[in-house]
C-alpha cells in the first residue's frame, strides 16, 4: 500500500495548495524569489526590499503600470536551488497571465529554469549574474542578464589593475588570484581570466571556498604563503565579509583585493569595521546613496510607514540595486504594453519588452534613476544591454567611486560568448534564431 | 618554507581551540548522560546571538550574565521537555532527538534575535601580530583574536577541572559518568545532575559562540561547526576532555596544513578544479584513526565485540 | 469490522507467504497503483507534478534505501546524499559518453556504482558502529561532495561545474512533460517498492533485522557480519543512487553538486525517523510529510488569513521539524508507519470494540 498513499496525502494537500483566491482581471503578477533567513540573507534582505519597495510605489503613485495594478508575491528559498525551482513552480502561474518575468537572485537557480524558460515562456532577468553567455539572445532566448555578466566584471577590473600597472603588458608575470564561492556563481569569472592570462602572460591562481565560506583560513594563507599581487573576491553572503576579515588577519592589504558588484556592499565590509578601509569593488553602475527617486519613496511609502525597510537603509547598495532590477522589470512590461495593449502581459509579451528595452538618458531622468545608471539598449544579439562599470572603494564609512567608467572589451569577450553558446546549443539541440514576438 | 608552515601550523592549532571549545560542550554531556548531543553547534549559534543581540542595548558583562540565565533555562527545558522522556533509550535515538533539538533551535534562535550578521566586540584588534621578523622573511604572523581564545580555552579547561574535582556537585558529576545505577543508589538525583551539565554545556557555548562571533561575526552559519567537532571527538575520545582539547589541536593543524601544503599538489597531479581538501580532510583522518584506535586517544576503551 | 480477515482461510504455503495476505490489503494496493497510474493523470496540474509527486516518490526511493539501512540493519548513515550524487554523476557520464544508452540501464549503472561506492565506505562499518558509523558516513558525505565539485571530468570540463540533462526518451517514448516523467518515476519506485517489501521479508531482511536487534547473538545464530552490513550497504546504497539519478535527472534536469549536500542526507533521514524506522510504507509517508510541510506552511498563513513574513515562515520550518522528530522519538519511535498499523486495528474492531 506504501508509496500510495503518500501520493495520496500529497494530493490531499496538492489540492488545497491550487485553491488560491482568485485574481482581479487587471493585474500583473510578479513573483518574488527571495532569501530572508540562512547564511545569505545579509545580502538577500536589503534586494527584496529594494524590489518590494519599487512595486509598491509604482502601484502607490501611478495606480500601477498605466492603469495594471502589480500583484507581487513573496517565496523564501534560502538560496537553494531546488528550493528556488519549487518557488518558481507554485507561482509561475499566478494572476490572470502568469509571472511577467521572474528574478531568481542566484546564478544555480538561474541555470536551473534556464532549462524550463522555453516551455513555460516566461522570461528570467538575471541583472548582473548568471551564465555569461546567455548574454547571447539567439540561443538563450529568454535569458536576459542585464547590466552586465560576470565575464563583464572582471573584465572591468582586471581593465582597471592594467591601468594602475601602467598597461596590459605590464601584467606579464603578475599572479592574480581568485578567491570564489564554490558554485556556478563563483566559476563563471574563470573562464574570462584564464582567457585574459593566455593573452596577456600574467600568472592565475584559484582558490574555491566551500559554501557558506564561514572557513576560510587556509585560503588565506595559502595566499599569505604565495603573495599574488591582486586578489579577485566572487563571494556571496557571509563569505564576504569573511574573506574580508580573513584578509586582515593574514595582513594582505586590502587596496588590492577587488570584489566583484555582489561582494561591493554594505553587510561585506562592516563587520570588518575598520580592516575593510581600502577595499575595492567593481560596480554594476550603481553605487549607494539615496538619489532622486527617494523623494517619492519617502512621499508614497516611507511617510505612511509602508516600507520594506528602515528609511536609512534605502541608500545601501543592494537595497538600491533591488530598486534598478524592479524598474528594468517594471519598464520591460511598459515597452511591451506599448506594443501589445494596456493590460496585463503574458510572459511571452514581457519577453519582446525586454528585448526591446530602450531606455534612454532622458527616460532615465524622468524615472528619477539620474546619475545611478547609464542608458541601456536591449537587443537580440545582446541581451546584456550595457557593459559599463566603475570601482569603488570603501573609506570606512561609505563607498566612493575611485575610477573612470569602464567599458568590457568585446574583442575578448565576444568570441567567448559566441563560442559558449554554440556549445550550449548544440548540446540541448537548440537552432539559434530570435524570436520576433 | 619553514615560515610559511610554521604559520600554517600556529593558525592550524588556533582554529582547532576553537573546534575543541565547541567539542568540549559534547563530552561534557556524553560523558554525564551518555547523549550525543547534536544541538551543540546549534546552542553555540543561540548563545552567540543572546549576547550579540543583548550587548547591543546594555554592557557585554550584563549580556553575558544574562545570555547565562537564558542558557541555563534552555538546558531546564531540554532537560524537562526532552531527557526525561526518553530515559532508557537507545544512544543512537537520543542522537536523532537532538537533531530535532538543533533544527529547534535554529528556527527558533533567528525567529527570536532576527537573521542578520551580528557583531560581538571584544575590544582586541583585528590586526595581526608579528613575531620573529629577524629569522622568517615577513615575520611568524599571529592573530590576536586566536591568542585570546586560546586563554579563554585555558581558563575554561582550568574552571572545569576545579569544578569536577573539587565540588561536590563536581563529584557527583564524576559519579554519574561512572555508572548511572550506583550513582542513583547512592542518592544521587539524575535530573539535577543532568540539568546541570546541560547548563554546563550551555556555558561553554557561550564561550565557544563568543570566541567565533567576534571572530566571523555571528550569523546562521556558526550552527555548522558542529559538525566539524565530530572528527574532533573520534580522535580525542568522546569522555575525555583533554582528548577533546588534543584533539582539537590535531585536526585544525592537520586539516589546514593538508590544505596548504597538499591541495596545491593534488590539483597539479590530478588537474582538479581548485583544492578545498579540508572539507573531508578531517573526516577522513578520523575516519583512518577510527580503525586502528577506535576509542580514541584518551577514550575510554570499551571492550565490545563487533 | 471494514477490516476483518475472519474467513479468509490460507490453504495453500503460497497464499501464507503472499506479501499481502489480506485481501482488503491486496485490493487496497491494487486501487492505489491504478489510481496513481490511471485516475491521477487525469486531473494532476504541472505544479502537482514538478513539486510533489515526482519529489514525493524519488525522495521516498531514497528513504527506502536508507531506512533499510539504518532502520533494517541498525547502521546510522549521513552520508546520503553522497550516494545519491553517485548515482546521478555515474548515469550522467555513462548517458554522456554513450548517448544511444538505455535509460533503464543508465539508472541501473547509476544505482551499481552508488552501490560499489557504498560498500567501500560500509567496510569501517565491520569494526565500529553507532555514532563511530555515523562519523564514517560523514567522511564519505563531504569526501564524494569533493570529487564531483572538484574532478573536472565528471563534470565533462564545464566551467561552471553544472551539468544538464535535456530530452530523454525511453524505447522511443519521451520523458520530457511532467506526466512523463513522473509515469516514469512511478513506474521504478512501485517495482523497486515491492523489490524492497521482499527483501526485508524474506531471509536476507531477517538477517539485517537481526543484525540491527543484537548483533552478538545474530553472529552466535550463524549469521555473518561481514556479509549481513555489506548486503544492507550494498542494497541500500543501490536504491539511494537509482534516487540520486532520479532527482538530477526527471526532477532538476540542470545540477551541481549543492544539490546533494549534507542537508539532503538530513532530510532523508528526518524522512526515515518521522515515517518509522524499519518500514518501508513509512519511507513513503516519511517523504511525503517532509516534503509537503514546507509547502503547506508556506500557504497555510495565507489561507488562514494570517500575514506572515517569509523569514518567519522559515524559521517556523526549521522549529516545526525540530518539534516534530522529537515528538515523534518521544511518543512514537516507529513514526507515522505505527500510527498507520494503530488505525488499521482499530478499523478491525470498529464499530464493535468487543
Amino acid at each position: 500500500m506504501m508509496k500510495y498513499v503518500g501520493t495520496a496525502v500529497a494530493v490531499a494537500l496538492g489540492g488545497a495548495v491550487f485553491t488560491a483566491p482568485a485574481m482581479a482581471q487587471n493585474e500583473q503578477f510578479i513573483p518574488a524569489l527571495v532569501y530572508r533567513t540562512g547564511a545569505y540573507a545579509p545580502n538577500g534582505v536589503p534586494f527584496a526590499n529594494g524590489i518590494a519597495d519599487y512595486y509598491k510605489l509604482v502601484n502607490a503613485r501611478d495606480n500601477g503600470i498605466n492603469g495594471v495594478r502589480i500583484v507581487t508575491e513573496e517565496c523564501e528559498f534560502g538560496y537553494a536551488t531546488d528550493r528556488g525551482v519549487e518557488c518558481y513552480e507554485r507561482l509561475k502561474k499566478n494572476g490572470p497571465t502568469g509571472a511577467a518575468y521572474v528574478i531568481p537572485l542566484s546564478t544555480g537557480v538561474t541555470f536551473a529554469l534556464t532549462e524550463k524558460t522555453t516551455t513555460d515562456q516566461i522570461p528570467i532577468i538575471s541583472m548582473g549574474y548568471g551564465r555569461s553567455e546567455s548574454r547571447d539572445g539567439s540561443v538563450f532566448q529568454w535569458n536576459f542578464p542585464l547590466l552586465g555578466t560576470y565575464w563583464t566584471a572582471s573584465d572591468i577590473i582586471l581593465q582597471h589593475i592594467a591601468k594602475k600597472e601602467g598597461g596590459f603588458d605590464k601584467l606579464k608575470g603578475k599572479k592574480i588570484a581568485l578567491v570564489y564561492h564554490d558554485s556556478p556563481y563563483g566559476k563563471e569569472p574563470i573562464a574570462l581570466l584564464t582567457e585574459r592570462a593566455k593573452r596577456h602572460g600574467f600568472e592565475t591562481m584559484f582558490l574555491p571556498v566551500t559554501h557558506p565560506g564561514v572557513e576560510q583560513k587556509a585560503t588565506w594563507l595559502q595566499i599569505r604563503q604565495n603573495r599574488p599581487d591582486y586578489v579577485l573576491l566572487w563571494g556571496w553572503g557571509v563569505m564576504n565579509s569573511t574573506a574580508i576579515k580573513e584578509a586582515v588577519a593574514v595582513g594582505y592589504p586590502r587596496e588590492k583585493l577587488y570584489g566583484v558588484w555582489w561582494s561591493g556592499a554594505e553587510p561585506d565590509v562592516r563587520p570588518a569595521e575598520d580592516g575593510a578601509k581600502g577595499y575595492n569593488a567593481v560596480t554594476l553602475q550603481h553605487t549607494a546613496g539615496q538619489f532622486k527617486l527617494h523623494e517619492d519613496l519617502k512621499k508614497f511609502i516611507y511617510d505612511k510607514s509602508a516600507g520594506s525597510a528602515k528609511w536609512e537603509e534605502t541608500g545601501e547598495i543592494l537595497y538600491v540595486r533591488g530598486l534598478i532590477n524592479a524598474m528594468l522589470g517594471v519598464e520591460a512590461i511598459r515597452t511591451a504594453q506599448a506594443k501589445f495593449g494596456n493590460k496585463p502581459m503574458t510572459g511571452a509579451q514581457v519577453r519582446w519588452g525586454l528585448e526591446n528595452l530602450n531606455i534612454t538618458e532622458a527616460r532615465i531622468k524622468e524615472l528619477g534613476f539620474e546619475g545611478v545608471m547609464k542608458p541601456i539598449k536591449v537587443t537580440c544579439a545582446d541581451h546584456e544591454g550595457a557593459r559599463t562599470g566603475r570601482i569603488q572603494t570603501w573609506d570606512g564609512k561609505n563607498w566612493q567611486i575611485t575610477s573612470d567608467w569602464y567599458v568590457s572589451d568585446d574583442n575578448v569577450i565576444g568570441p567567448m560568448v559566441k563560442e559558449a553558446a554554440a556549445k550550449y546549443a548544440a548540446e540541448k539541440k537548440i537552432t539559434p534564431g530570435c524570436l520576433t514576438n | 618554507m619553514l615560515g610559511p608552515i610554521l604559520e600554517t601550523l600556529i593558525g592550524g592549532l588556533m582554529t582547532g581551540v576553537l573546534y575543541a571549545l565547541v567539542a568540549l560542550g559534547f563530552v561534557l554531556i556524553f560523558k554525564a548522560s551518555g547523549v550525543f548531543n547534536f544541538a551543540q553547534g546549534s546552542m553555540v549559534l543561540f548563545a552567540a546571538l543572546s549576547v550579540a543581540r543583548l550587548s547591543e542595548v546594555m554592557p557585554l558583562i550584563v549580556a553575558v550574565l544574562i545570555a547565562i540565565v537564558i542558557m541555563v533555562a534552555l538546558a531546564y527545558a531540554i532537560e524537562f521537555l526532552v531527557l526525561r522522556r526518553l530515559v532508557n533509550q537507545e544512544g543512537i535515538i537520543l542522537f536523532m532527538a537532538t537533531l530535532g533539538i538543533a533544527y529547534f533551535l535554529e528556527g527558533f534562535g533567528e525567529a527570536v534575535w532576527g537573521s542578520d550578521i551580528y557583531k560581538i566586540n571584544l575590544g582586541i584588534s583585528k590586526n595581526p601580530l608579528f613575531l620573529f621578523e629577524g629569522i622568517f622573511p615577513g615575520g611568524l604572523l599571529i592573530d590576536r583574536e586566536e591568542i585570546a581564545a586560546a586563554v579563554a580555552c585555558a581558563i575554561l579547561v582550568a574552571g572545569l577541572a576545579i569544578f569536577f574535582q573539587v565540588t561536590r556537585v563536581g563529584r557527583a558529576l564524576r559519579a554519574v559518568a561512572d555508572d548511572h545505577q550506583a550513582a542513583q543508589s547512592v542518592g544521587i538525583p539524575l535530573n539535577y545532575i543532568w540539568l546541570i551539565v546541560w547548563a554546563v554545556s550551555g556555558i561553554v557555548a557561550i564561550a565557544a559562540g563568543m570566541v567565533w562571533g567576534s571572530k566571523l561575526g555571528v550569523q546562521f552559519s556558526i550552527s555548522l561547526v558542529a559538525l566539524k567537532a565530530l572528527p574532533v571527538l573520534i580522535l580525542g575520545g568522546f569522555t575525555s576532555i583533554p582528548g577533546a582539547i588534543i584533539g582539537g589541536l590535531i585536526i585544525g593543524a592537520g586539516e589546514k596544513l593538508a590544505e596548504v601544503l597538499l591541495s596545491p599538489m593534488l590539483v597539479k597531479w590530478f588537474d582538479l578544479a581548485g583544492g578545498g581538501i579540508e572539507n573531508w580532510f578531517a573526516y577522513v583522518l578520523a575516519l583512518v584513526f577510527l580503525l586502528f584506535r577506535p576509542q580514541g586517544l584518551f577514550g575510554e576503551r570499551i571492550i565490545e565485540r563487533i | 469490522m471494514l477490516y476483518r480477515e475472519a474467513g479468509q482461510f490460507k490453504t495453500s504455503y503460497r497464499s501464507d507467504q503472499a506479501i499481502f495476505p489480506i485481501v482488503q490489503d491486496r485490493w487496497f494496493m491494487w486501487g492505489l497503483i491504478a489510481f496513481g497510474f490511471l485516475v491521477l493523470p487525469l486531473f494532476a496540474n504541472q505544479y502537482l507534478y514538478t513539486e510533489v509527486l515526482i519529489p514525493v516518490l524519488i525522495l521516498s526511493l531514497a528513504a527506502i534505501g536508507l531506512n533499510i539501512l539504518t532502520g533494517y540493519c541498525g547502521q546510522l548513515s549521513l552520508g546520503t546524499g553522497g550516494f545519491m550524487a553517485v548515482g546521478a554523476y555515474a548515469s550522467y557520464n555513462l548517458l554522456l559518453r554513450l548517448p544511444d544508452t538505455n535509460l533503464i540501464v543508465v539508472f541501473l549503472f547509476g544505482g551499481l556504482m552508488a552501490m560499489l561506492v557504498g560498500v567501500l565506505f560500509g567496510i569501517p562499518s565491520l569494526r565500529i558502529k553507532g555514532f563511530y558509523l555515523a562519523v564514517a558516513t560523514l567522511a564519505s558525505q563531504f569526501f564524494l561532495e569533493w570529487v564531483f565539485a572538484r574532478v573536472k571530468w565528471f563534470t565533462n570540463y564545464a566551467p561552471s561545474g553544472s551539468v544538464a540533462v535535456a530530452n530523454l526518451d525511453l524505447f522511443g517514448f519521451p520523458i520530457q512533460t511532467p506526466q512523463q516523467k513522473y509515469l516514469f518515476v512511478l513506474a521504478v519506485v512501485v517495482v523497486l517498492g515491492f523489490a524492497a517489501k521482499n527483501l526485508v521479508r524474506g531471509r536476507i531482511g531477517r538477517m539485517w533485522m537481526a543484525m540491527r536487534d543484537m548483533d552478538i547473538a545474530a553472529e552466535i545464530i550463524g549469521i555473518r557480519p561481514l556479509h549481513a552490513k555489506l548486503s544492507a550497504f550494498a542494497v541500500s546504497s543501490f536504491y539511494i543512487g537509482v534516487a540520486g539519478a532520479l532527482w538530477a535527472f526527471l526532477r532538476l534536469g540542470s545540477w551541481e553538486p549543492l544539490a546533494f549536500d549534507i542537508n539532503r542526507s538530513f532530510q532523508i533521514l528526518f524522512m526515515v525517523i518521522i515515517g518509522g524506522l524499519g518500514s518501508i510504507l513509512g519511507s513513503f509517508l516519511g517523504a511525503a510529510f517532509i516534503v509537503l510541510i514546507p509547502i503547506f506552511l508556506n500557504q497555510a498563513p495565507g489561507l488562514l488569513g494570517v500575514p506572515l513574513s517569509t523569514a518567519m515562515i522559515s524559521h517556523l520550518e526549521f522549529m516545526i521539524f525540530g518539534v516534530m522528530i522529537v515528538f515523534f522519538l518521544i511518543v512514537e519511535p516507529h513514526g507515522f508507519a505505527r500510527l498507520w498499523a494503530i488505525a488499521k486495528e482499530k478499523l478491525r474492531l470498529w464499530p464493535f470494540p468487543y
